[in-house]
């Protein structure tokens, strides 16, 4: 795979000058296979956009090598690289009109005008924006404006596909409709493409894997349901997941058969040592402050569990959201039958240890997953 | 459509009247002075029922002014060619320099960038007249001195600054990624710079382009000081009407007529452009 895909070694992205300005990408490395689909996941100002905006060109690499299909690109013109991009802000030209807009992308590939029209009217069908072909930019409703954007980008046989929050102003509906139709086209054609989303359903339904990145450090990347299941640190674990993963400081001890971890306001979680592998235990025992990851669909009500106080309450339709006082915090349970609790009943917590993930109590690295080490 | 009153319809065109009236009356007296003579001008009270004629505007034409002192020889027509010469050039030269300069300072954040647009937009500042004796001094040296190139040079501290800024912010105003859109497809960035920032900025240029002109048409001081009569522009070769034998009214009525004319024309035909240009948000994408 080395070579055909895009590869990314060691970059760091200044903004003003190089180690004292503002450092918004951080010693960034990460390999992606031809014919693959990465999303780039974060908050605002994680550095994701100056990653997609590095690999086309439009930012100077301050340190580092970006390669392309086999050839070391990060000094070339955008011109010279071979990338398409669909852009936030759709930026379309004003002058020309939906279908020029389109069909524009292929002018530089010298394609007979019949074998152009024919990709435009596929592209247009694919998104749903046949019948705004003719009309121009400043006349159509913004979510057309972002799949004209999208189908501009699509419709080019570039080495790589960036494509910029590409569904952010598109109705529900058919945003996931498009997900679908999106990802069966890239993946027919083979095309390599790196999404940029604050938006994790997104990310979970189209990227064949996830980079999560935070203050321009990429925290991990790995498969949607890796970083589900096998957060890295803290910070993956709490980002990823709605609800958001539920996380409580605590102690460890481990004494003969048991292993408690102390939460605050004296709430004990007992477990038989029997429950966690030997490497587990060992990296535990060396540890007095962990942070105890559960996901909100992982807590269950079981009566004996550690007794709880329900705060929130909620039937959403297809499953109820409780939110608890617990441990000096709230814990936050997702069932998926209607449950008619009030404010102030009492409810018992059980959380199983196979759903525990253990955090390094200063660093957020994850320690264990489950029984096993993270 | 909201609806108004015949009152506020009323006192409305009442307002605009009176504002029509206020800065169109000077423009309105001085045609009707142009088709006067001098003993008509200064008959008291003043009078708008007159014999009209056309004798001022021959002599301008012919460039020969009888007045009771004997004939003079005016060169208002040559005056007038320095004028169209001297501002078209001038507009040029700065729309050339200008706007790809206005294009760097907005798209790109160099060391002192601002620094430097600020400067230039310094010499709007400064009193011409101290400028302008320094500068004899050093155009007689440079042998520029009544010369059109000197001129078109001088002419710069009008027209460039202005171009500068205003065509600046017409850039700053296009999404830099209309521009990167239009790269990533496979073009260079002059190619972008010429496909898509300067249509897009179009009507701004012509905005910008038209105040310069104006400015430049307008501009008194530089031409009195380093041009001699040949080269001189309406705006000083109009003082040639102040004569020994007195001030001919009706001739530089004819003259400002005249002069105001093209600059005129010129804004009526590029007023669709001044509009779109100077309110903005019309070269959003």
């Amino acid at each position: 795979m080395s070579g055909a895909g895009l590869q990314i070694k060691g970059v760091d992205k200044f903004y003003g000058p190089v180690d004292h300005g503002v450092h918004a990408v951080k010693q960034l490395s990460m390999e992606i296979a031809k014919g693959e689909i990465v999303a780039l996941l974060g908050s605002s100002g994680c550095g994701k956009t100056s990653t997609l905006r590095m690999i086309a060109g439009f930012e100077a690499v301050s340190r580092g090598q970006i390669s392309l299909a086999g050839r070391e690109v990060h000094t070339f013109a955008p011109v010279k690289r071979n990338v398409a991009m669909a852009f936030e802000g759709y930026s379309l030209y004003p002058p020309l009109t939906v279908r020029e807009n389109i069909a524009f992308a292929l002018k530089a590939s010298k394609l007979p005008q019949s074998l152009v029209d024919e990709k435009v009217a596929y592209i247009a069908k694919l998104l749903e924006i046949e019948d705004i072909l003719g009309r121009y930019p400043s006349s159509i409703s913004g979510g057309q404006q972002q799949r004209a954007s999208l189908g501009r980008a699509l419709i080019r046989d570039a080495d790589l596909h960036l494509l910029d929050e590409p569904m952010g102003q598109l109705e529900p509906q058919l945003r996931a409709i498009l997900r679908g139709r999106i990802k069966h086209y890239i993946k027919e054609k083979g095309l390599t493409a790196i999404l940029v989303t604050h938006d994790q359903t997104e990310a979970n339904a189209l990227a064949d894997r996830i980079a999560v990145m935070e203050g321009g450090v990429l925290q991990q990347f790995d498969t949607p349901q890796m970083i589900k299941e096998r957060p890295a640190n803290l910070f993956t674990g709490t980002f990823v997941g709605e609800p958001p993963m539920n996380v409580f400081d605590a102690t460890v001890t481990v004494s003969g058969d048991t292993m408690v971890f102390g939460l605050n306001e004296g709430v004990r979680l007992e477990y038989a040592v029997s429950d966690f592998s030997p490497a587990v235990l060992a990296e535990l025992r060396n540890r007095k402050k962990v942070s105890l990851g559960i996901r909100p669909y992982a807590v269950r009500r079981e009566d004996g569990g550690v007794p709880a106080r329900v705060s929130v309450s909620q039937w959403l339709g297809d499953q109820t959201h409780i939110a608890a006082d617990f441990a000096g915090g709230t814990m936050v349970l997702v069932e998926h039958d209607r449950v008619r609790l009030g404010l102030g009943d009492m409810i018992a917590l059980k959380l199983d240890p196979h759903n525990l993930h253990v955090f390094d109590g200063e660093s957020g690295v994850a320690v264990s997953h489950g029984p096993e080490l993270a | 459509m909201e609806t108004t009153s015949t009152l506020e319809k009323t006192l409305r065109l009442l307002a605009l009247t009176l504002v029509v009236i206020f800065f169109m009356f000077p423009i309105f007296w001085i045609f009707l002075m142009s088709f006067q003579t001098n003993e008509t001008i200064l008959r008291i009270p003043p009078q708008v029922i007159f014999e009209p004629t056309l004798s001022n505007y021959t002599a301008l034409i012919t460039g020969k002014l009888t007045s009771a002192a004997g004939t003079l020889d005016i060169a208002f027509m040559k005056n007038l060619g320095n004028s169209v010469f001297l501002s078209v050039t001038s507009v040029a030269l700065a729309l050339v320099l200008g706007v790809p300069a206005a294009y760097a300072f907005a798209r790109h954040k160099f060391k002192g960038s601002e620094d430097i647009a600020f400067t230039l937009l310094s010499f709007r500042f400064a009193p011409p007249l101290l400028v302008l004796l320094p500068l004899t001094q050093y155009f007689q040296w440079l042998g520029l001195a009544n010369t059109y190139i000197g001129l078109i040079w001088v002419y710069q501290l009008i027209c460039l600054p202005l171009i500068l800024w205003i065509v600046r912010g017409y850039f700053e105003d296009i999404s830099a990624d209309v521009e990167y859109a239009y790269r990533i497809a496979g073009h260079s960035w002059f190619a972008t710079f010429r496909r898509i920032a300067l249509p897009l900025a179009g009507p701004g240029i012509a905005a910008a382009g038209l105040l310069a002109f104006i400015f430049a048409w307008n501009n008194f001081v530089f031409a009195l000081v380093l041009a001699s009569a040949d080269k001189q522009p309406v705006t000083v070769g109009a003082l040639a009407f102040v004569t020994s034998s007195g001030i001919q009214y009706g001739q530089i009525a004819a003259a400002i007529v005249l002069s105001v004319t093209p600059t005129l024309a010129l804004a009526l035909y590029a007023q669709r452009y001044l509009v779109e240009g100077l309110s903005l948000g019309a070269v959003k994408g």
